[in-house]
């Protein structure tokens, strides 16, 4: 049945191709898409290859040299070196292994979860979508950073943990756009014709309205990326996220504020690494938001 | 919202509860003996089924009962609402801030559409969204306390002025007016600048874009070209009516944001040793202090429940045609 529509589709509407080339245009017109979309490959690249790039990949741990401490920005250490002589630019581009590392384990558990609650939800109606719908409000009626801090509060402070608290309250968000979605899409006619045509609840669930709710998603995913890494470095910063010596960005931010305002490049450095990749993703995100020609409440 | 807020306790009753870990254990620490930490977990009522300890600790909050402090050996309540000003003070004032520059901001981008200062602003209020917090709030120490010597970069009050002025709302500002000191006055506005402004970074990005986007929504309307075609100047025309319409989608976010605002509090309190809420959470969390950590928590989310309501019934004042939906409950 699907088929028979889309092949409609084909006859009426411009072809895939172009279309695709179209939202490309939209896409390319901003610069600032372009930007984006080069800082957020730029330090994926980065942070990949790490262990070959990175001037110094043996100052990730626990290595000191304090006769090379606090030593300023030069062409050997372009980004200075920390209070116990390890090479700020190297910890950097590791600590962004840990930042997105953190990003993809977030939504990789939160959005899946969320989706699945959201088209339920969203498919079904009723008391089912009531209760599901209820739960999430419970989640969103606190600031996520305060309801990560309580849940990490009651383990060891770990990167791992980090994830789970933020994970365990991320997935609100996707249920809430999911099952908006959902619902807007559950009265449509190619929805009401797989119904005709005998398809299974989680057919139609995951294989005809998801499809059509993907755009959306993708731009919220790419949006909070950004804020994930924000609230994992404030985590960090905090100290209940990555502890040292790992070289988390929001941790290195947090141990180099002792070493104000003479050896500010400790600090200064890893927290505007933060700012560029997070700029990267709002910036990429709005891009794509302007290419689907979608609304997302971020 | 009365369901809302017996979903909250639930949902900050197990975070502190049946996740793993013994709160009295964790608050005596590894050191303490097996009784001692039997007499701790007795005295807090953990050794009682699960459900009457939840019944115990929604008795003990509808009379406003939220436990000793394991830290300060104070009541909770008590230790919060001697902290609650200070935070209050500095979100509002954020608040303030974050709307004082952020509408006129997304004003002029909606006049300039695609120009130059539009282009500016853009770029601004994604920066401003993106940055991280604590790494704004350090680069103003650095910038406006260390090198130029413009404000203090830690606490409420400077020491020759904390001995003289007493206590009687909380709010730093208004006791100093109060004691009659204008120097200390004036004081407390140079401590409370810098950790407001850069609270209200991220939020101010997104009151630029709504402002923005809905300043154009309104542009092409009827009601606007016929103001102008009665020859007023455009500044009024943008202020008086386009801004008036477009407000409301600023006001939703604006009421979100002040919600937001406690959790972007607790970074900045940290950094700037503000005295406030959010520090105490932080010291709570730190401590496993957990009666504290639980009485933070719960406080915010009823603060983010009861923001949300005053922004629906200021939307239904301000504007008729949206009616409270009877289910908001």
């Amino acid at each position: 049945m699907s088929t028979d529509t889309s092949r409609l589709n084909r006859i009426v509407s411009p072809s895939q191709r172009e279309l695709w080339y179209r939202s490309y245009k939209r896409f390319a017109s901003q610069p600032m898409s372009i930007v984006g979309a080069t800082i957020v490959i730029g330090i994926i690249l980065t942070a990949i290859f790490a262990p070959y790039v990175a001037p110094y990949p043996e100052h990730i741990g626990k290595y000191t040299n304090f006769a090379n401490a606090y030593a300023a920005p030069s062409l050997e250490h372009p980004l200075g070196t920390d209070d116990v002589g390890r090479d700020v630019l190297t910890r950097v581009m590791f600590g962004y292994r840990l930042s997105l590392l953190l990003a993809a384990a977030v939504l990789g558990i939160g959005v899946p979860i969320g989706v699945m609650l959201g088209l339920i939800a969203g498919y079904t109606g009723g008391w089912v979508d009531a209760a599901i719908m209820r739960v999430t409000d419970t989640f969103l009626a606190l600031p996520p950073l305060v309801l990560a801090l309580a849940i990490a509060s009651v383990f060891e402070p770990t990167l791992e943990i980090a994830i789970f608290a933020v994970a365990s309250l991320w997935w609100t968000w996707y249920a809430r756009l999911t099952r908006g979605l959902a619902a807007s899409q559950r009265d449509e006619e190619y929805v009401q014709a797989a119904e005709l045509a005998g398809a299974g609840r989680i057919h139609i669930m995951l294989r005809e309205i998801l499809p059509n709710c993907l755009s959306p998603l993708l731009v919220k995913m790419t949006l909070d990326a950004g804020i994930v890494i924000l609230t994992g470095a404030s985590l960090s910063f905090i100290g209940l996220g990555v502890q040292p010596p790992r070289p988390g960005l929001g941790t290195m931010v947090a141990s180099g504020t002792e070493f104000l305002p003479q050896s500010w490049w400790i600090s200064i450095f890893p927290g505007f690494a933060i700012f560029l990749l997070v700029l990267g993703f709002n910036m990429l995100g709005d891009g794509l938001r302007d290419m689907f020609d979608v609304e997302v409440e971020q | 919202m009365a369901i809302s807020l017996l979903g909250l306790s639930m949902l900050v009753f197990t975070i502190s509860r049946v996740l793993p870990g013994n709160p009295a254990r964790m608050a005596l620490g590894a050191r303490a003996s097996e009784e001692q930490v039997a007499k701790l977990a007795a005295e807090m009522g953990l050794n009682k089924p699960l459900p009457v300890q939840y019944i115990d600790y929604i008795t003990g909050l509808v009379v406003g009962d939220l436990g000793q402090s394991l830290q300060t050996r104070n009541p909770v309540l008590q230790d919060i609402l001697v902290k609650l000003p200070a935070t209050l003070e500095l979100i509002t004032l954020s608040l303030v801030l974050m709307v004082a520059i952020g509408i006129p901001l997304g004003v002029i981008a909606a006049r300039n559409r695609g120009g130059m200062l539009d282009n500016a602003t853009r770029v601004f209020a994604f920066s401003v969204v993106s940055v991280p917090s604590f790494f704004i709030a350090i680069v103003f120490q650095v910038i406006f306390g260390y090198y130029l010597n413009w404000f203090p970069i830690t606490g409420r009050l400077s020491l020759e002025h904390a001995g003289s002025v007493t206590s009687t709302t909380g709010f730093m500002l208004i006791d100093t007016l109060l004691t009659g000191s204008l120097t200390a006055h004036a004081d407390a506005w140079l401590h409370i600048f810098l950790p407001a402004l850069a609270l209200s970074f991220g939020g101010m990005g997104q009151i630029i874009r709504i402002t923005r986007s809905s300043m154009i929504d309104v542009e092409g309307k009827d009601f606007i070209e016929a103001s102008r075609g009665y020859g007023l100047p455009g500044w009024l025309v943008a202020y008086k009516y386009s801004l008036k319409n477009a407000f409301v989608p600023t006001l939703t976010i604006i009421g979100l944001l002040y919600a937001w605002l406690l959790g972007g509090a607790f970074i900045i309190e940290i950094v700037f040793s503000w005295p406030g809420l959010a520090k105490y959470g932080v010291q709570s969390v730190l401590t496993t202090d957990v009666n504290a950590l639980v009485g933070v928590t719960m406080v915010i989310g009823l603060m983010f429940v009861l923001t949300n309501f005053v922004v629906d019934l200021l939307l239904d004042w301000i504007d008729p045609r949206i009616q409270l939906a009877s289910d908001t409950a």
